[in-house]
């Protein structure tokens, strides 16, 4: 067994490339769940019983059901209906489904978290509903998430490896693909490790920073 | 419709399926409970290199893929002479990696008991064995009981990915209907259904558990 890092040096562009596709379905998996996932927790507190009903088995459904089935019924499902999606797009599409439920959670747990005495406060002063939210609990809110939030993103992040499931040419594939044709498993896998450890420790380090950022604010 | 209810012939064959995947979860989660349970102790212990690896244990099998580590046994340990089934490998993966997860759970259960009641354990005479099995052990099995059922069906879902080297689980078995019905759309949803099923059953058996515990707690 020898370690040989020419295969990994050799293949640098690709396995660049691949990472590039991993952060970019992951960023924008996490953006389109992230918005999803605000609007449906927004949705839930203002609507009617029906609507909020809805969206609540939405959220069961997708979090009661593997990733991997997800994508397998969008990407192979999808044509049956006429809906033929690039393997990246329906990446994109199927992570920011999965997180939107998963953020949509998160959202709502924050919400819940403000003092029931403050929107009391808010509506004796005469707010409206709309101020209320965007003027006591949006603001709090977001301060108190941070670290669920970066919890959710760190784990869609791992998700995308997934996605070379669906062939989407992303790290994983694209390294275990390297593995495949020259049998250099242990240096490919060696990279993937120190390429998704590298990943997740950055993100949960900027999550902390974040979260001493906000914190000083809500001190104040 | 229809095309739904001709699917429903392929429903022994996912029985099959399912109880496959229930299998090898819970194989799993044994396993990830004994080895998350040993990671916890580390995680306490005096012994400084103990909690080193400990920590590097956690951190490393939750900052990599499951998938990635699915992978890394399945093909690398051929080449160190090693030949695993991959169904062998499937168990392994998900219970080394489910134990780094467990064992994070149980921390936070037994850093949830108050050290007060730790110093009128040994105020009573009690020694460390008895402290654990009688205060620490009871308390932080139900204070992390929501925790351990979440992680159980994290796992469930978790074990779909273990298709991927090739075990006839409830997902493969879906992909093998798939490719000789043509049928994708009509399989995937009923596959979904089948784990939705077997998830919301394991959330109220949890949601059972916590009750019965928080009685027995108030007796």
């Amino acid at each position: 067994m020898t370690f040989d890092l020419t295969i990994l040096t050799h293949n640098a562009g690709a396995i660049l490339g691949g990472f590039g596709v991993t952060l970019e379905t992951w960023i924008s998996g996490v953006l389109i769940g992230i918005l999803a996932g605000l609007a449906i927790a927004l949705l839930q507190l203002s609507c009617a019983r029906a609507v909020s009903g809805a969206l609540r088995a939405y959220i069961e459904v997708v979090r009661g059901t593997p990733f991997l089935i997800q994508l397998f019924f969008l990407y192979y499902g999808g044509p049956s209906v006429g809906l033929s999606l690039e393997p990246v797009t329906a990446g994109i599409l199927g992570l920011g489904v999965y997180g939107s439920a998963y953020f949509a959670e998160v959202f709502r747990a924050g919400f819940r978290s403000i003092p029931p005495g403050q929107l009391e406060a808010g509506v004796c002063l005469g707010m409206t509903r709309w101020q209320m939210v965007h003027r006591i609990m949006l603001p709090q809110m977001l301060v108190i998430i941070v670290p669920s939030l970066c919890n959710t993103i760190i784990v869609l992040s791992k998700e995308t490896a997934v996605l070379s499931v669906i062939t989407v040419p992303e790290l994983t594939g694209v390294l275990t693909g390297i593995g495949s044709l020259s049998f250099a498993f242990l240096e490919v896998l060696v990279a993937l490790c120190l390429g998704y450890l590298t990943l997740v420790e950055l993100t949960a380090w900027f999550g902390r920073w974040v979260e001493r950022k906000v914190g000083h604010f809500m001190l104040r | 419709m229809e095309t739904l209810l001709s699917m429903l012939s392929t429903l022994p064959l996912l029985a099959g399926a399912a109880f496959a995947t229930i299998s090898i979860s819970l194989v799993s989660l044994v396993f990830a409970f004994f080895l998350g349970t040993g990671i916890c102790a580390m995680r306490f212990s005096r012994v400084a290199p103990l909690r080193w690896l400990a920590i590097a244990h956690v951190r490393f099998f939750r900052g990599v893929p499951l998938l990635v580590q699915l992978l890394m046994l399945y093909y690398l340990l051929p080449s160190f002479g090693i030949n695993l089934s991959s169904l062998a490998a499937a168990i392994i993966a998900i219970s080394v990696c489910s134990s780094a997860y467990v064992a994070e759970i149980l921390r936070g259960g037994f850093l949830g008991i108050p050290p007060g009641q730790l110093e009128a354990a040994r105020m009573l005479g009690l020694g460390g064995l008895s402290t654990l099995a009688r205060i620490q052990v009871p308390q932080a099995l139900r204070l992390t009981l929501p925790a351990l059922v979440n992680e159980v069906i994290l796992v469930i879902k978790a074990s779909s990915l273990v298709s991927v080297v090739g075990v006839a689980e409830l997902t493969r078995t879906a992909q093998n209907i798939a490719a000789s019905t043509y049928k994708p759309l009509e399989i995937y949803f009923l596959v979904g259904a089948v784990y939705f099923v077997i998830n919301i059953l394991l959330a109220r058996l949890g949601v059972l558990g916590e009750r019965r515990l928080a009685k027995a707690h108030q007796s």
